[in-house]
């Protein structure tokens, strides 16, 4: 087991080590120069020097890259050139939105996904099944931005359920900013939920037709009782891997979410940075969503280890 | 056989509407004629006209070529890097070019591909054309893992075996016996990978990292039209209404190649 | 009065007859053999008796499990049944097991499904009766997984389900099938054991007559869902009636003629073969170990002789097989083919590989599904760096038995047995001089592996070609052989000509597989 969580870890510092390579080289090395493109084109020559001297792109590329990884280390995320401010700082701010955002989403997707697929495995090729599986197509085709849209006039405008966009904050009391925060979490859950119940009802049934389901019914289990101790936690393996990579989804579907509902979080601060070409900004929040998805895939691969017995012996 | 009848019905509409409007079109979706804006649906115009007075129904057939040109190329980038690749990683599983491989795999894995189209437009600017190179860097692991994946257990068949008896090499029994017996994977993949595409192309195009005027785009006219949702619906049901449809079509017609396809996998290759 | 009794029991899945007014009883301490070869209705049988049936099943007839006739039985009912008054063993003991699950925690499961008891108490009884089917609790705790078992423990554990709740009734459907022959007789010995200490009745399940004829005290044979003959156990072989029964003994025991054609001219010649793998790293800072697959193995084979190699499973045949082939490197040793040593690796010395081809164990996967049987059976002409010609794939199809015309057709439109005529079609196509059979009857039923025996016998004869023969199968081993190679733990522990190897063996394991063949009755 340890050895499995030793590996994993060093697995896991060298993925976030070529992330950070790959982003560093996007920002900094493909634009040529960051600080003329920051500034425009008509940019005047004293200016850009400036701002050069401001980033430290004077400084070769080795030890501009490592002095952005220490910055990070110790939380430093550099200066927004636009906000005057430490990133660290704005991205905190933005953070208390966009992770209890992520979190109440996936909440949703599993407390959707789970019951329907375990109930449409149990019931294959019934009525609720097939009622089931077409409710999971349609979730699949819908863009979540439009559904946001649809949800908006129907919740917010017309029936004043909610507010149609906007953060009060979580000064204004805990209920008032989860409301804010309901519908862009069901619109986020939506797809993410449709695909996670299907993946539960496949995985399920895959399990349901083995070997070891026959010899537990053979024991005397009923057909839910195999179902319960037996094939629900063997189809948790492949389940999993979906939701650890729907982590992923889910963060980047917010992004684009946070703009239908004018969410004051990290995808709005991104698509400023991108307009206001504040390339600081943009590399160290992708450098952050980045970490949290190969965080996450990293917690992922210590589940199974937990889910599976013989993943604690092997490598 | 019912999903697949439906689905490919769905997707032959907005495939022969795309083909047809490089013929014609209702009106022309260029053309600006404010004087009739707004207007919504009648015989005239099925589909009502847009805040500038433009033929709904041609903007939506214009805009299901770029949906469709930029999945089917973010599909192809996607297959054609990554089969090979994932070929590759199978016929030297456990060396260092699977691991390799299949590192670099998990590595864009890391990177949504709004995340790369983020990436991207920061550099150089938002464009169909950096949609369809974002859309198409996320599918190459896609495709290298499927492919793998099924690569792997063909190679584990006697008739491998009996090939590699008979003097062949990894290359040649990858493209002569595994690659016609993983291809059905490979088409369901495709299709669900093509529904995947035109979804992201319209939230990239949604946000203004997609495509930019005067290309039209389903993403785009949402985006438009999303401050007149209450003056006038139409103009942002019916935009969506055709992505619904085509991605449901899409997975539809996937589901029933699966059905189709994987009964015959089982009977007579795995 | 009888523990099971089925009574004019028909079946049919989906419309399809399965089985057809199927008949037998078994009585306390009974073990009743149930024989048939593959799609007789065998396992659907006992599948029936427990009701556990696949979709689309129906059932007529009566079957009585204690007097209460199963057929009829509500849900609840069958499930109090099953696990505590009937209990049931598999064939696969690698997939019969949760692989998440602890052993103890499985065989508690039979009881607690069964008995308001508490989780201890189960645990307790788990442990014990896991060691009454010879897993004790010193080398096998019950918090072991299925993965840390062999194939023959794990189907102890299965066996201890079945039997935790001391059922009235035992159904083994196959159960030393996956095993290994020494592996088969322990078993076999403990579900004898179980059923006389329990009085419990068995109804044993096997396509392999001589399994049974052993230990049964009945026997049933059935063929396309009909019995056609039953009878006791001891004397069915001297009393049996139908023609299906005496075909069946005879095929069992088929004795291919064939000619002594040895020449004495080497045409494979290993000398101090090893190949072995390493192991995954234990610990990181330690250098991994190595796992020696084939250690040290030298023999010659003669022009147009018929070699054989016998081992269970893990032994090292199969890599030693794939060496000979030039599929695996060597980390000593040579190999050589008329006097040429053999290299690994893919696309090497096609001149040298032209002089030999295989046939493996599996039909269904030997081929590739998407190629006409013409490019299949063509394919070794890679070698000669040129297609065939039509006469050619005629001549090599018929050669097998097979007609010209069947080149076109795909290869899911032949049976097991035609597909095993195919594979050694394409074989015999670029007239090697030497055929590695990989298991290659294996895995057919014993009417169609006597014909595929008399064609290799043929064949041998006619274009003086070796076998090296690879089996697990001692008696097929025994009737198609000159010489013989015992292999245990990548070692050859004995050598010989085969008939003084079988009736006077040297080394102690070869005298320990040897007496745990099962042996037919002389007819």
């Amino acid at each position: 087991m340890l050895r499995y969580a030793v590996t994993r870890t060093g697995s896991l510092l060298l993925s976030l080590a070529v992330a950070s390579l790959v982003i560093f080289a996007a920002i900094e090395v493909v634009p040529g120069d960051p600080a003329a493109f920051m500034l425009g084109l008509n940019a005047q020559a004293d200016t850009v020097a400036a701002l050069r001297d401001e980033l430290g792109l004077n400084a070769s590329l080795a030890e501009r890259y490592f002095s952005w990884i220490l910055g990070l280390l110790k939380g430093d995320l550099g200066t927004s050139y636009t906000y005057r401010s430490p990133v660290s700082e704005i991205v905190a701010e933005r953070l208390v939105i966009s992770l209890p955002l992520a979190g109440y989403a996936l909440l949703l997707t599993m407390l959707v996904a789970f019951p329907a697929g375990i109930f449409a495995a149990s019931r294959r090729g019934s009525a609720a099944d097939v009622l089931v599986m077409g409710g999971t197509q349609l979730g699949v085709a819908i863009p979540n931005f439009w559904f946001a849209m649809i949800m908006v006039v129907i919740f917010a405008i017309n029936l004043r359920w909610f507010s149609a966009g906007g953060f009060p904050g979580w000064d204004a009391g805990f209920l008032a900013a989860m409301k804010a925060l309901t519908l862009p979490a069901i619109a986020l859950a939506l797809p993410q939920a449709s695909i996670l119940a299907r993946v539960m009802r496949s995985a399920l049934l895959d399990t349901l037709s083995s070997d070891y389901i026959r010899t537990a019914r053979a024991k005397g289990l009923t057909k839910g009782q195999a179902l319960r101790r037996h094939a629900l936690r063997n189809a948790m393996i492949p389940v999993l891997t979906i939701l650890g990579l729907q982590f992923s989804f889910l963060l980047a579907g917010a992004i684009i979410i946070e703009n239908v509902f004018f969410l004051p979080g990290l995808g709005r601060l991104i698509f400023q940075a991108i307009s206001q070409r504040d390339l600081i900004v943009v590399e160290s929040v992708v450098m952050l969503l980045v970490f949290a998805v190969i965080l996450v895939n990293f917690l992922v691969d210590l589940a199974y280890a937990w889910v599976d017995p013989r993943l604690r012996l092997r490598t | 056989m019912r999903n697949l009848v439906l689905g490919f019905a769905l997707t032959a509409l907005f495939v022969i509407g795309a083909l047809l409007s490089f013929l014609w079109t209702p009106y022309d979706h260029t053309v600006l004629e404010v004087s009739n804006k707004l207007r919504p649906p009648s015989l005239s115009h099925p589909f009502g006209t847009d805040q500038l007075g433009r033929d709904i129904l041609s903007m939506i057939m214009v805009g299901a070529r770029t949906s469709i040109a930029v999945a089917v190329v973010a599909v192809g980038i996607g297959m054609g890097l990554g089969v090979p690749l994932g070929l590759a990683a199978a016929a030297r599983r456990g060396g260092w070019v699977d691991e390799l491989i299949m590192r670099g795999n998990d590595l864009i894995f890391a990177f949504p591909s709004l995340l790369i189209a983020i990436l991207i437009t920061a550099v150089f600017g938002p464009s169909a054309v950096n949609a369809i190179i974002a859309i198409g860097i996320f599918n190459i692991p896609v495709f290298a893992r499927v492919t793998r994946g099924g690569a792997l257990s063909i190679w584990q068949q006697d008739f491998i075996l009996a090939a590699r008896v008979a003097g062949k090499r990894a290359t040649r029994i990858s493209v002569e016996h595994i690659l016609p017996n993983i291809a059905n994977l490979l088409i369901v993949q495709g299709t669900i990978q093509f529904s995947l595409g035109i979804l992201a192309e319209a939230a990239l195009s949604y946000v203004g990292l997609g495509a930019q005027p005067p290309v039209p785009s389903w993403g785009r006219m949402l985006a438009e039209s999303q401050t007149l949702f209450m003056i006038a619906p139409h103009i942002t049901l019916f935009p969506g209404f055709a992505i619904v449809l085509t991605v449901l079509g899409l997975n539809l017609a996937g589901d029933g190649l699966r059905d189709l396809l994987d009964p015959r996998i089982r009977r007579t290759a795995l | 009065m009888s523990v099971l009794r089925v009574d004019h029991l028909s079946l049919s899945i989906h419309g399809t007859p399965i089985l057809d007014d199927v008949s037998f009883e078994i009585g306390p301490g009974q073990v009743h053999g149930l024989i048939g070869e593959s799609g007789s209705g065998k396992s659907m049988t006992a599948l029936a008796v427990v009701q556990l049936l696949p979709d689309g099943a129906v059932c007529s007839g009566r079957i009585e499990v204690e007097g209460q006739n199963t057929v009829a039985l509500s849900e609840p009912a069958l499930c109090e049944m099953r696990g505590a008054v009937v209990g049931m063993v598999f064939q696969e003991p690698m997939t019969a097991l949760n692989p998440l699950q602890t052993i103890g925690q499985q065989v508690a499961e039979a009881i607690l499904v069964h008995e308001r008891i508490s989780k201890p108490a189960a645990m307790a009884r788990a442990q014990e009766t896991l060691a009454r089917c010879e897993l004790p609790a010193d080398q096998f705790p019950a918090t072991r997984y299925p993965h840390e078992l062999s194939g023959g423990q794990r189907q102890r554990v299965v066996i201890a389900m079945a039997i935790a709740m001391r059922p009235k009734l035992l159904i083994a459907d196959e159960p030393t099938t996956a095993l290994d022959v020494t592996t088969q007789a322990e078993i076999l010995r403990l579900i004898k054991r179980l059923a006389a200490e329990d009085q419990i009745a068995v109804l044993l399940i096997t396509h392999d007559l001589a399994v049974v004829t052993g230990i049964a005290d009945e026997i049933s044979i059935l063929r396309r869902g009909v019995v056609v003959e039953q009878g006791k156990g001891a004397d069915l072989h001297r009393n049996m009636k139908h023609p299906y029964t005496k075909a069946l003994f005879a095929a069992s025991g088929h004795e291919p003629e064939r000619a002594a054609q040895k020449l004495k001219t080497p045409l494979l010649e290993l000398h101090k073969v090893t190949r072995s793998y390493a192991l995954p790293r234990r610990h990181l800072f330690k250098a991994s170990g190595r796992f020696t697959a084939v250690d040290d193995v030298s023999f010659e084979l003669s022009c147009g002789e018929s070699l054989g190699l016998v081992g269970e499973s893990g032994c090292g045949k199969s890599t030693l097989t794939r060496a000979i082939l030039g599929l695996e490197p060597l980390q000593g040793g040579t190999i050589k083919l008329e006097g040429t040593q053999i290299d690994a690796g893919d696309g090497e010395n096609l001149a040298l590989r032209r002089k030999m081809q295989v046939v493996f164990q599996d039909p269904y996967s030997s081929f590739n599904p998407r190629h006409k049987v013409a490019r299949l059976v063509a394919e070794p002409f890679h070698l000669l760096c040129r297609t065939a010609t039509e006469t050619e794939i005629d001549a090599a199809l018929q050669s097998v038995g097979l007609a010209a015309s069947d080149k076109t057709k795909f290869i899911h439109e032949f049976s097991g047995g035609q597909r095993q005529r195919i594979a050694i079609a394409r074989a015999l196509i670029i007239k090697p001089d030497l055929i590695v059979l990989d298991e290659a009857v294996s895995a057919l039923d014993v009417s169609i592996r006597a014909q595929i025996l008399d064609l290799l016998a043929e064949l041998s004869a006619e274009f003086k070609i070796a076998y090296l023969f690879i089996s697990h199968d001692l008696s097929v081993v025994r009737r198609v052989t000159d010489r013989v190679l015992v292999m245990q733990a990548g070692r050859i522990v004995e050598q010989g000509a085969t008939e003084q190897v079988f009736t006077n063996p040297q080394h102690a394991y070869t005298k320990k597989l040897i007496a745990a063949v099962p042996h037919l009755p002389d007819a």
